[in-house]
């Protein structure tokens, strides 16, 4: 199992720790990265490039699909985001032979070509279907029982369903609730699971955006959650990044800890905490970390 | 087949008005509906249950709720397909973002009221032709994706920002505004566009996806939302934290490649708008005290003459 690593922007600015946990749960899994060949990959645009190009954005994604394929690797991503953006880019880039030809035209350029075999997955489905439940939920060293974590998986790994093959792959459905119980955790559903959090609209209406920080938090929180675990790291600058600005404007504390799926994961097959940069988020995992004994 | 539908009651009038859940199971044909099962309920078990229908064929738009969860019309839900993996009853709630009026009715006026907001009749301005006006066929085979729209409000019940700010116009209303503003005989673009600018319009959506997952007739509201924002942009609109964001971000990747998060708010809100990025001071300082915050020294990705050669060619074709 060997995958080229697209961390996407996020990992490698503003949540390194998403970056150093990925690297660390791979290893442990049997996953083997390679880290270099998609180096000179560009950002997916994150739809936000797409509201005012959307044929230069799936020129970029196309770009990084060549790059994939030269490697000879499948590629993986470690972001919900750029999950979605992929998959949405690459099914109008396959369906359309007209529309790659044209694409490809300016690729050329770079001696660069899509042949339209790449298959964007990420972290969080090759578990699932590369890695499998079974063999994850084997490899635990350190079950986290007792531990109530509430899903939250970013809206591009679960929107627009028809892009993200959900049809062939019904099981990515409910998968991250899958591997909280995999590692001996509890789930704790609740409606906000698939919703936004608000990050898009952070500069754009910061109320708003503060507003759905808070409403998933508090209810997860009141749904008796110790924290919350997410596949995409801008749902974490904006629950873990701005939960105290959200607990201000909600005139409510919130205090709930907001993990990356591979921290979650790691903390199960006992990887140091701080390693995984557990000690470096905005709310604190002191708590939560000593109460599953694992304190740093 | 058999199934069970939970079906989230509510009526005012009662001595005790509160919302629960109630069940009834039912021994139903393979093909039938959601809205068959409620039919036969109300018709044979509950003559109490009230919702709203007509066509029984997805054409009304009457008929929009929350099928386990999530937005869709009860018309064109079979009840096979609705049925959870795993198995247990279908949960049946109201359409969200609108008062309830009574079990299954929402209140639809303040739907109707933005729809009405976006002046959703042609204005054309000058003489009158001679004749009925001619629109090209491409434009109208366009606009008839949006025109696909029942005004069910699915997209309304589930669109996030509504959730949490009942000012917003919301995917419907702007699916209408886009066929407005895309249509050949409509002369009023500009000032239309100018408006969907302000507080409320186009820039107030997450970009979630909810209205184009749940839309019944794929009008995909939220696409119509972003050719909008380009249509705003485009038009000069472009004083917006909205516009600014997106040319801040496009700058970004072509120069280097991938996202400077430091430079991105600076960007977005002026370097000089000293309230906004003060107001970013103690995020950073809280994120700089985690090392959490983005590298400084913001490098170009290798083969980053690549991705600019793409920006150039592709913008200079627009
Ligand atoms: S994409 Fe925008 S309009 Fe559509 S549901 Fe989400 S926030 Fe609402
Ligand atoms: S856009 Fe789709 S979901 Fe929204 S009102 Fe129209 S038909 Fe219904
Ligand atoms: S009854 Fe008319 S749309 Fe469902």
């Amino acid at each position: 199992m060997r995958y080229a690593l697209y961390p996407g922007c996020v990992a490698r600015g503003a949540a390194p720790e998403l970056y150093t946990a990925t690297l660390q749960v791979c290893a442990r899994l049997g996953i083997e990265l390679d880290v270099d060949s998609m180096r000179g990959a560009a950002c997916t645009g994150a739809g936000v490039l797409q509201e005012k190009n959307e044929r230069l954005g799936d020129a970029l994604n196309a770009r990084t699909f060549a790059l994939a394929e030269r490697s000879g690797l499948p590629l993986m991503t470690i972001c919900s985001t750029c999950q979605g953006v992929m998959s949405q880019a690459n099914k109008r880039l396959t369906q359309d032979p007209a529309y790659l030809a044209e694409i490809n035209a300016d690729l050329a350029e770079e001696g660069l070509e899509y042949r339209g075999s790449a298959d964007p997955r990420h972290l969080l489905w090759v578990i699932l279907e590369d890695v499998g439940i079974d063999k994850l939920r084997s490899l635990v060293v350190r079950p986290l029982t007792g531990f109530k974590a509430a899903p939250f998986y970013g809206c591009y790994i679960v929107r627009p369903s028809s892009a993200l093959g959900f049809e062939e792959h019904p099981d990515r459905q409910d998968a991250l609730e899958q591997v909280i119980e995999a590692v001996g955790a509890e789930v704790v559903d609740f409606p906000g699971k698939t919703l936004c959090c608000g990050f898009p609209i952070l500069t754009i209406n910061q109320k708003n955006s503060l507003r759905m920080v808070a409403n998933h938090t508090l209810d997860a929180r009141g749904r008796g959650a110790d924290a919350m675990v997410t596949p995409c790291p801008l749902c974490h600058l904006n629950l873990d990044g701005y939960q105290p600005n959200a607990a201000a404007a909600a005139k409510k504390p919130i205090e709930l800890p907001i993990l990356h799926l591979p921290q979650m994961i790691g903390l199960a097959l006992d990887i140091d905490p701080k390693a995984m940069r557990l000690n470096k988020h905005i709310v604190s995992t002191k708590k939560l970390l000593s109460e599953l004994a694992v304190a740093p | 087949m058999k199934a069970t539908l939970r079906v989230r009651r509510f009526d005012p009038d009662s001595d005790t008005p509160e919302a629960h859940f109630q069940e009834y199971d039912l021994d139903v044909e393979d093909s039938a509906t959601v809205l068959d099962g409620l039919i036969k309920v109300r018709e044979e078990v509950d003559g109490t249950l009230t919702l709203r229908c007509s066509c029984r064929s997805a054409i009304c738009g009457s008929c929009a709720m929350r099928i386990n969860g999530q937005a869709g019309l009860a018309c064109n839900t079979k009840i096979s397909d609705a049925v959870p993996r795993g198995g247990g009853p279908i949960t049946i709630e109201p359409a969200g973002n609108m008062q309830i009026i009574k079990d299954l009715v929402v209140d639809f006026q303040p739907f109707w009221d933005k729809v009405r907001a976006v002046e959703p009749w042609l204005q054309p301005e000058g003489p009158e032709p001679e004749t009925e006006y001619v629109a090209p066929n491409d434009a109208m085979l366009h606009e008839a994706g949006v025109m696909a729209c029942i005004m069910c409000g699915a997209c309304v019940s589930d669109c996030t920002v509504l959730a949490v700010d009942s000012n917003f116009l919301g995917p419907a209303a702007l699916a209408k505004a886009y066929r407005l503003v895309v249509d050949p005989r409509d002369d009023a673009e500009a000032s239309r566009l100018a408006r969907l600018d302000e507080y409320g319009g186009v820039w107030d959506c997450t970009r979630c996806m909810e209205c184009v997952e749940v839309c019944p007739k794929g009008v995909a509201p939220m696409d119509r939302i972003m050719a909008l924002r380009d249509k705003a942009m485009e038009r000069g609109h472009t004083g917006t934290y909205g516009a600014r964001h997106a040319d801040a971000f496009a700058d970004s990747i072509k120069h280097s490649g991938w996202l400077d998060e430091l430079k991105l708010p600076i960007k977005t809100f002026g370097l000089f708008n000293i309230p906004k990025i003060l107001g970013l001071v103690p995020v950073g300082i809280r994120a700089q005290l985690a090392g959490k915050r983005p590298p400084i020294f913001h490098k170009s990705i290798p083969g980053v003459q690549g991705i600019r050669r793409i920006f150039d060619r592709m913008e200079s074709r627009r």
